[in-house]
């Protein structure tokens, strides 16, 4: 064990508890706030392989836009505060897609680790200037396609809420009678 | 020096976790946050490799940026559906969409 395998450890324990605390737990709301934990654990991941700008862009734009934004889709869903057990299936469900859930993992786990191996590597990721040389040197194409999609995703976002008129009437009176 | 081994058994478990919270819950915004852990894994490998391999392009790192970017630009077009959707059929049940009202 070499430190940054402790640390790993620390962190990447943290990570998954947080996450399968996240997706089971019967509260709505704290499903967004054990997301929250799970991807600051996350952070911490890539601080330890090295990439601070990457765990900086995910503590700001996860963390701090992303679950803000999840937290206000249950609240403009009219989520349940406290416990509830309607968002959950069925039992028999849950337990088939724990079995695909740990069968998934158990591929995965080994495809990587029979692929990649398990040796103790140096962890180099260079430096935040040089990261930022290449983003803006090789990867500037793509970057500039990303500010097109976000763009465009604004505006599909914008349209999609704006429903036709008579969709949401309808809706309202359904809940009035 | 770190072992390989261990962020790629955090990569498979986030994934898995997230298919789970895909799979087992019928709450519309349960399933994103499965969606954004099985995206988190995707981000988590990518570092991964970048940062362990010679990568004089910084690939990993620099894909992982474009990765959170994807998320979120999905995650909004994705909460504006299940918005819509709310305030056209009163619920966001997953087990009951596509039925007829």
């Amino acid at each position: 064990m070499t430190t940054h395998d402790v640390f790993f450890t620390i962190v990447g324990v943290i990570c998954a508890a947080s996450a399968l605390l996240s997706v089971t737990t019967k509260h709505l709301v704290h499903a967004a706030l054990w997301l929250m934990v799970a991807l600051v654990a996350l952070s911490g991941c890539y601080l330890v392989l090295g990439a601070e700008l990457v765990a900086l862009v995910n503590l700001l734009i996860y963390v701090g836009a992303i679950v803000v934004l999840v937290l206000f889709a249950l609240m403009l869903t009219r989520a349940p505060i406290g416990r509830s057990h309607e968002h959950d299936t069925s039992l028999a469900q849950r337990a088939a897609s724990m079995v695909l859930c740990a069968a998934t993992t158990a591929l995965l786990a080994a495809v990587l680790i029979s692929g990649l191996g398990n040796n103790a590597v140096r962890v180099s990721a260079g430096s935040t200037h040089t990261l930022s040389v290449q983003l803006f040197g090789t990867w500037v194409w793509p970057f500039e396609m990303l500010s097109l999609l976000l763009v465009a995703a604004l505006v599909g976002a914008l349209a999609v809420s704006r429903l036709p008129n008579a969709a949401i009437a309808r809706t309202e009176s359904g809940e009035g009678s | 020096m770190i072992h390989l081994s261990l962020p790629l058994a955090l990569v498979a478990a986030l994934f898995g976790i997230g298919l789970y919270g895909v799979v087992a819950r019928r709450n519309a915004v349960l399933v994103l946050i499965g969606v954004e852990l099985m995206l988190s894994a995707a981000g988590l490998l990518f570092v991964t490799a970048g940062t362990t391999m010679h990568d004089p392009m910084r690939g990993g790192q620099v894909l992982t940026i474009f990765l959170i970017t994807i998320a979120a630009a999905e995650i909004s077009v994705a909460l504006a559906v299940v918005v819509a959707v709310f305030r056209a059929r009163g619920d966001i049940d997953m087990a009951r969409a596509g039925e007829d009202e």
